[in-house]
């Protein structure tokens, strides 16, 4: 009992898994029905789940994507990268300029999404040079494409904020006929399945976290860190795409002065609140995916209590702090010390019980 | 006698979760005493220090320090608290900060909250360097300097702060004996001048060279205090131990593998350089030999075996390993062609700090294994666990992460790391530094079964006695050059000595 206790209390999934719950009560407690899903016909005709939870797992899901691809650049190379959401811009420009230039099918979206993939890895390989050759501080190194990422991305389209409309792209971003399903929480569901898949069939997060923690340890054990730093960046590339490719089908439309704007904190924050360090180390995939979902659900329940869209942000710093300093290493400490000590009074109550008997 | 007392610990209680790390320890220091602190990893020593300079608190018991009039009780809450009462302590890692200046690191944190002058600070940095005899300058940058000097300014800045208790923690884990003899001139001064030097080590022959009095610790319990003259080695290591000792005395009988010496070499140099190790050198080890570097700190005895393992740059030379020539130029390379190295640093170099024990022990078979091939998690655990249970490694299991554990359980983790790889030819740079005695004699009973097995294993270690003890071949090394080489016979701390002094007396 004490033993399952304290793993639980030491693995790195407590504070998020906690946070969601503490939201997901509040909002019970708010609104009982708050989580009820419903089915709704939809503007095209088919019938679609609906209600707060379907658009807390829909909304999150590019921020998950890329801080899925954000987490392990953390773990190895000590720092964030802040560019990814101007380099989700480029690489919708490009999903999108591809489209425009061709009647829309399946092989053209894919080859468009490739592309997208493929300006994304390179420009992310950019800063993973950067990062790991050059040994510029992550945050520095990728503040070059934070700041110039957008203006590339609006020579793409020269200027211009075009729209691509086609039933299939609608079907990305928002349903597949006769799934009622939103499609964006798919495709987040079988990022997370090949992830997985990755992390089982390589040593990706071994090297990762060696790296991450000591790299002068992974040098002499015969791994490379620049390599293992690169890998980070490409894998990150190719998240970044995504996301930028479903939230463009989402739309409609690239606008690259406003996709996914600021999204770069968000994820940041995804990735603190998931349990890793933002200083580098150990890190939870799985964690960073609960802390988007966690950040989401709290702009919905904020949205849910008519809280001005202006206010949002004030109120979503607000509970943030809270979460963050839940996670503190003085806060934990404290709650260990607290429970030590009322088990200690238990075990001498036992004794002074057995004594006197 | 009660007069001179300086300080008094009586009856000191400290447990952790799970562990009693002091039970009912006393502790007495008089003035102008040096006073050792022994014991083997986990006894104690270094709770008990904390608890004295009021790093971890103190779960019952006294403290008493002499101040104005007299012995009286202190509660020192934090380790400033303890410096402006006169407690000043080096810890064994060095505690300064790495890009500041060596006046500025001199001077730092030290309460005087008021403007820098920075030009009587450089003065002062520059005074206390000629006084101790340090080469280094005030202007210069900290992590420019070598551990030893990093070492000696962190002693300096304690000193100058007008201490009444010195606490040195394994100063001398990182210098080499001629700092060792300057650190040392520097604590007859000290003792002379009334301070009383609270001295924690592994070295023997140190404690016994400069000590007076030592109480001995085990398992955080007081086992006592001892005059130092009165008391034969081999009373002490049984006393730190708590068992009789055959084993000292076993290990302590030249008992080497000879006459490997003629048999084909495993691995073999020529001309091999590196960035950090330029001049380049030969060297061959044959099959269960095993041979030693050894030479002054700085000398480039690890930057040799680094440049064998290709852990540096490589500018030059040749690598043979049985008898074909091979190319060498990353660790992984070396580890490919059965080679290990346990590195000189355990903390920057040999441990994962926040991994558990078995990805600790996993990690190098794994590289070898290669990237898409991971070891399922039952496979990591049998070699886990065969290895936790062949070397003893004492750890609460094998998700433990390894920072928990103490240096030379750690030190026993990257032990395994290399054994698991099954290796032909194994480097251990100074695997028993910041060890205690007990897994000392273990790790150097491993590497004679090994060499019986058919290992070849170079051995480096700053204790000429043990390398003597453990080593058929020694390799002197003398500024970043083989001065040359000793076997059998010639093998005698004078021939080393006067080897590696060899140029110094040519030049006089």
């Amino acid at each position: 009992m004490r033993e399952s206790i304290k793993k639980i209390m030491s693995s790195q999934l407590v504070i998020p898994l906690f946070s969601l719950f503490l939201l997901v009560v509040f909002n019970l407690v708010r609104d009982p029905g708050f989580f009820s899903i419903s089915i709704a016909t939809n503007n095209q005709g088919y019938r679609v789940l609906s209600g707060n939870l379907i658009s807390i797992f829909n909304g999150a899901s590019a921020i998950a994507i890329i801080s899925i691809g954000m987490t392990p650049i953390t773990s190895c190379c000590r720092g964030q990268d802040i560019s990814v959401a101007a380099v989700a811009a480029i690489a919708g420009s490009v999903f999108v300029s591809v489209l425009r230039s061709n009647e829309i099918t399946v092989p053209v979206i894919i080859f468009a999404f490739v592309c997208s993939c493929l300006v994304s890895v390179l420009f992310s390989l950019f800063n993973g040079v950067l990062v790991a050759v050059f040994r510029i501080q992550p945050m520095i190194a990728t503040l070059i494409l934070f700041s110039a990422g957008r203006s590339i991305a609006y020579w793409i389209n020269g200027g211009a904020t075009p729209t691509v409309s086609s039933p299939l792209l609608a079907s990305i971003g928002g349903f597949i006929p006769g799934i009622p399903i939103p499609t964006p929480i798919i495709i987040m569901v079988l990022f997370l399945v090949l992830i997985s898949i990755v992390l089982r069939l390589t040593t990706l997060g071994l090297y990762t976290q060696v790296v991450g923690i000591n790299e002068g340890t992974a040098h002499l054990n015969g791994i490379d860190p620049v390599r293992v730093k690169l890998v980070s960046f490409v894998i990150s590339g190719i998240c970044v795409a995504t996301a930028g490719c479903i939230t463009v089908c989402r739309i409609g439309l690239i606008n690259h002065e406003t996709l996914l704007l600021d999204a770069e904190m968000d994820v940041i924050l995804a990735v603190a609140i998931g349990g890793t360090s933002l200083g580098g180390g150990k890190f939870s995939l799985f964690g960073s995916v609960i802390g988007a979902y966690i950040i989401q659900a709290l702009t919905v329940t904020l949205y849910a209590m008519k809280v001005p869209s202006a206010a949002v942000k004030a109120y979503k710093a607000a509970v943030i702090i809270l979460i963050v300093m839940l996670s503190s290493p003085v806060v934990k400490e404290f709650f260990i010390n607290l429970y030590r000590k009322s088990f200690k009074k238990q075990a001498e109550k036992k004794k002074i019980t057995i004594s006197a008997s | 006698m009660q007069n001179d007392i300086v300080l008094s610990m009586r009856n000191i209680n400290k447990s952790f979760p799970g562990v009693r790390a002091l039970q009912n320890v006393d502790f007495t220091l008089r003035k102008g005493e040096i006073h050792a602190l022994m014991g083997e990893n986990g006894a104690g020593k270094s709770t008990l220090i904390k608890v004295l300079t009021g790093v971890y608190p103190k779960d019952s018991g006294q403290i008493f320090l002499d101040l104005k009039g007299g012995l009286k009780e202190i509660n020192v809450k934090s380790p400033h608290e303890a410096q402006t009462l006169g407690i000043s302590t080096v810890y064994q890692e060095i505690t300064l900060c790495p890009n500041l200046t060596v006046a500025e690191n001199m001077f730092i944190g030290r309460g005087e909250y008021r403007l820098v002058n920075w030009r009587t600070m450089k003065k002062r940095a520059t005074g206390l360097l000629e006084k101790f005899n340090i080469p280094a300058r005030a202007t210069q940058q900290l992590d420019t300097c070598s551990i030893a000097v990093q070492q000696l300014v962190a002693i300096a800045r304690a000193v100058d702060m007008d201490c009444k208790v010195l606490i040195l923690d394994e100063p001398t884990s990182s210098l080499d004996e001629q700092e060792v003899e300057k650190l040392f001139a520097l604590m007859r001064d000290l003792k002379s001048r009334g301070v009383g030097i609270i001295f924690v080590t592994h070295f023997l022959d140190q404690m016994y060279e400069i000590s007076d009095m030592v109480t001995v610790l085990r398992n955080g319990e007081l086992v006592g205090e001892y005059e130092v003259r009165n008391l034969p080695r081999v009373e002490l290591i049984s006393k730190m131990m708590g068992k009789d000792l055959d084993d000292v005395s076993t290990i302590q009988k030249r008992d080497l593998p000879d006459g490997k010496q003629d048999a084909p070499p495993v691995c073999e140099a020529v001309g091999l350089s590196s960035t950090k190790c330029p001049n380049a050198f030969d060297f061959r080890i044959s099959k269960g030999e095993v041979n030693g570097f050894t030479g002054l700190l700085g000398s480039g005895r690890s930057e040799s075996v680094r440049a064998i393992f290709a852990a540096d740059k490589i500018t030059g030379g040749k690598m043979k390993i049985n008898g074909k020539e091979v190319k060498i130029r990353k660790p992984r390379d070396a580890m490919m062609h059965g080679i290990g190295y346990l590195p000189e640093d355990r903390k920057r170099d040999g441990i994962v700090e926040d991994l558990s024990v078995r990805e600790n022990i996993i990690l190098a078979l794994q590289v070898m294994k290669g990237f898409f091939k991971p070891f399922s998690r039952a496979e990591a655990e049998a070699f886990a666990d065969k290895y936790i249970k062949l070397l003893g490694i004492k750890t609460a299991s094998m998700d433990t992460p390894i920072k928990s554990l103490s240096g030379g359980n750690q030190q026993k983790v990257i032990l395994a790391r290399w054994l698991l790889t099954n290796p032909q030819y194994l480097i251990l740079d100074e695997p028993t530094r910041g060890i205690d005695v007990g897994t000392k004699i273990e790790i150097q009973k491993l590497i004679q079964k090994l060499a019986e097995e058919g290992v070849s294993i170079t051995f480096i270690s700053s204790e000429i006695e043990e390398m003597l003890r453990t080593c058929s071949r020694l390799i002197v090394m003398r500024d970043r050059k083989m001065a040359g080489e000793l076997k059998g016979e010639e093998m005698t701390q004078d021939n080393i000595i006067r080897m590696i002094a060899g140029e110094a007396e040519q030049d006089a």
